[in-house]
């Protein structure tokens, strides 16, 4: 278990290990990154990085047209190896899956689109995360500078476990009528992603964790896990402590969200407050997201949704995605490329000529790509 | 069972929805009577709040007050007093205020008992805005229906190794059918037009399914009724985006436990949201879901309103609409003006005076 505490902190060190003027503290890089990024030289890599790209469904491909129309506008060092694995086009198989794998193996890094789930009790979806073991999910909720919402200005991170509670996918029919569904909590997994939460807040210099849970009526699972976070948070002094009962939590959230910081919170929970949050500052297509395991990093979006129903139709947002291939170059150390898509995306928005439909604009999901690669500073 | 249950519940509410005339018909059938539990902490003052404005509105209702605290009985088993228990058997309504839950008292939480004694299975909360109390969000208009038996709140636990603790969480057809029933009358009764089954039926493809399965299945036989399905997920996603777009929501005990407490978020949280618990044999108790404040019990501060809207809530279950209808407009005329309010809504008035103007209000518009 240290060990794989150990490997989650180099995963999250890797991230900020960029040139020393970024370590600086993330929380502030929205902004000090643009004064900062024309002094910085062009850190051109001497090589190109691979990294596995799986576009999953619905408007998963299209969205991922659009981070490789911009890689390539912007000449980023990467190159994708793209694997169409799908389970409602029957395009999933184990031998994919295992391709897959192997492509992980050698990248370690990944940017994804969710599937959708059919058929089988357990979706390729969880198979990949248990197999690569990425327990825990980031997704960082920021207000976009010049989109209004109803709340404003907000800034948490909800960190979500996601190899087991609720997620177990051990169901059974007990007797006829009668389903039985078994939520799992284990001390190990519990403690991990508490360790992590107080990493990720330690490294980016934030003051609050916040565990959420319902232990009043779970009192054995959700007890354990808060119990779990409680000791780990003795070991961080520096940081502030509380818990929340997930009702409660979601009422705040929405009367006054400025009261989080980092949330931390097992499976299910995590999946409820990252699309309430992502609703927050704008909606799923806005909010990107990522896995991490001891050894691996899936970008994704945040709210991980398929958006089945604007398949093809050049509505989809591509903002969450873009943010997220930023904060994958931010990962492999290509920090000037990574602000440089972030800076473009988060300008487009700002100046609020060019926005899809779900932000009100009327934009399509190419001409906002456009957009962005036009404000590409290279 | 659940066929008569529902065939009950079913038959109580026909007849409030027939019942446009509801004054002539209370009159009819004289007195109701009302257990009333005034609950701990604020729970008293709240309560009196309502009596006063009952007497207003000199609605139809004879209390019968009585207290409930946990007794053991024969065996060791946890049970409300008797004479509470009675009451309610007679009566069939119930108004609480809030209960306090003792920790560590070795007893269940009162609010689980009563549930347990009279099969409270459906938990009703309407979510309306209430225009002059601001949030950030207007015109939510929706109703969550929950699922109040089974589902993740089964208390079935155990330890498999150290470190490993398996929670179940059971979902039952009866129980899915009997919710699913209940929401479909509860929408055709309140001129709703669309009923949204919330799961996760694509994590939990067994347990959630066959709660999903039991909605579409009832679905069928109330065509009038237009049907959705949607994920957890999405629902919380498009719910602080765009409320609006939401009617009758019904989902299974956890789900709604979350998104009951989210949409009364929506509308300025617990002290303005009213509830009802439905159960099986007609048996139904309206509450205030706040807690029992005991920084501010007895110091005429609290805010009546949510317990104000249960009853008004109960008025409506009970086919006496006109009273209903006159007390609600009453007590939201009050917070629009914004002349008199209690602390929590912003005003600067005692509990006491916020009552009276809203009595003031019934009787002149009557």
């Amino acid at each position: 278990m240290a060990a794989a505490l150990r490997g989650s902190l180099v995963t999250l060190a890797k991230g900020l290990n960029g040139p020393r003027l970024h370590q600086l503290g993330s929380r502030t890089l929205s902004l000090g990154a643009c004064l900062r990024a024309p002094e910085a030289p062009p850190a051109r890599a001497d090589s190109t990085f691979k990294v596995t790209m799986l576009p999953g469904d619905g408007v998963g491909p299209e969205l991922m047209t659009a981070v490789k129309e911009v890689f390539k506008a912007g000449d980023i060092p990467v190159e994708f190896e793209e694997f169409h694995l799908s389970e409602v086009q029957n395009m999933a198989s184990e031998e994919k899956l295992d391709e897959v794998l192997a492509s992980m193996k050698i990248n370690r890094v990944a940017i994804k689109d969710p599937w959708e789930y059919k058929g089988e009790l357990a979706s390729y979806e969880m198979r990949l995360r248990r197999k690569l073991d990425l327990f825990a999910n980031v997704v960082h909720v920021n207000s976009l500078p010049g989109y209004s919402t109803r709340h404003n200005n907000l800034d948490l991170v909800i960190i979500r476990e996601q190899t087991e509670g609720e997620y177990s996918s051990l169901e059974h029919e007990s007797a006829k009528g009668v389903v039985e569904c078994l939520k799992i909590i284990t001390r190990e997994k519990s403690r991990r992603i508490a360790k992590f939460a107080f990493d990720y807040a330690t490294k980016k210099g934030r003051s609050k964790v916040t565990a959420v849970h319902k232990a009043n009526i779970m009192k054995l699972g959700d007890g354990l896990f808060l119990q779990c976070c409680a000791e780990v948070a003795e070991l961080y002094p520096k940081i502030k402590y509380e818990n929340i009962i997930i009702d409660n939590c979601c009422m705040q959230l929405v009367q006054n969200p400025y009261q989080f910081d980092v949330l931390v919170m097992p499976n299910l929970y995590g999946n409820i407050i990252d699309n309430l949050a992502a609703g927050l500052v704008g909606g799923a297509g806005v909010v990107p997201g990522e896995s991490f395991s001891a050894e691996y990093a899936v970008f994704e979006t945040g709210a991980r949704h398929p958006f089945a129903q604007a398949v093809g139709r050049n509505i989809a947002n591509p903002t969450a995605m873009l943010l997220s291939s930023a904060n994958m170059l931010r990962h492999l150390n290509l920090e000037y490329h990574s602000n440089m898509v972030s800076e473009a995306v988060k300008k487009v928005i700002k100046q609020g000529k060019v926005r899809t439909g779900d932000l009100g604009g009327y934009a399509t999901s190419n001409e906002f790509t456009r957009a962005v690669i036009s404000n590409l500073a290279i | 069972m659940a066929g008569n249950t529902l065939r009950s519940t079913l038959s109580r509410v026909m007849g409030a929805a027939r019942s446009q005339v509801p004054q002539t018909r209370a009159f009819t059938r004289g007195m109701h009577t009302v257990t009333l539990i005034p609950g701990d902490g604020i729970g008293p003052e709240i309560s009196n709040a309502v009596i006063k404005i009952f007497e207003a509105a000199k609605a139809p209702i004879q209390w019968e007050e009585r207290n409930v605290t946990a007794i053991q009985g024969p065996g060791g088993r946890w049970m409300i007093p008797p004479e509470a228990k009675d009451s309610m058997d007679k009566s069939k309504i119930g108004l609480k205020g809030p209960l306090k839950t003792p920790i560590a008292a070795g007893h269940p939480s009162m609010n689980l008992l009563l549930r347990k004694t009279f099969d409270l299975y459906a938990n009703v909360r309407p979510c309306v805005s209430i225009e002059g109390y601001k949030t950030p969000y207007t015109d939510v208009d929706l109703v969550t229906i929950r699922e109040n038996t089974e589902g993740e709140y089964s208390g079935i636990e155990h330890v498999i190794v150290d470190g490993v603790v398996q929670s179940i969480k059971l979902i039952t057809e009866d129980a899915s059918r009997r919710i699913a029933e209940y929401a479909f009358e509860y929408a055709r009764n309140n001129q709703r037009s669309s009923v949204t089954a919330v799961h996760k039926a694509n994590i939990m493809r067994m347990s959630d399914g066959l709660f999903l399965r039991k909605c579409r299945e009832v679905a069928e036989t109330f065509k009038d009724v237009k049907f959705t399905e949607m994920y957890l997920d999405t629902v919380c996603l498009n719910m602080v985006q765009d409320p609006t777009q939401f009617d009758v929501l019904v989902m299974p005990n956890l789900y709604g436990d979350i998104l009951s407490d989210l949409c009364a978020g929506l509308i300025g949280g617990l002290g303005v949201t009213p509830s009802g618990n439905i159960g099986a044999n007609g048996v139904a108790i309206f509450e205030s879901v706040h807690g029992t404040a005991p920084d501010i019990a007895g110091m005429d501060m609290a805010n009546p309103t949510a317990l104000l809207l249960s009853a008004v809530m109960m008025l409506r279950h009970m086919g006496l609409h006109g009273h209903g209808n006159r007390i609600e407009t009453a007590c939201f005329n009050t917070i629009r003006d914004k002349k008199v309010l209690t602390k929590d809504l912003g005003g600067n008035s005692k509990c006491s005076e916020f009552t009276n103007e809203i009595c003031q209000r019934v009787k002149d518009l009557e």
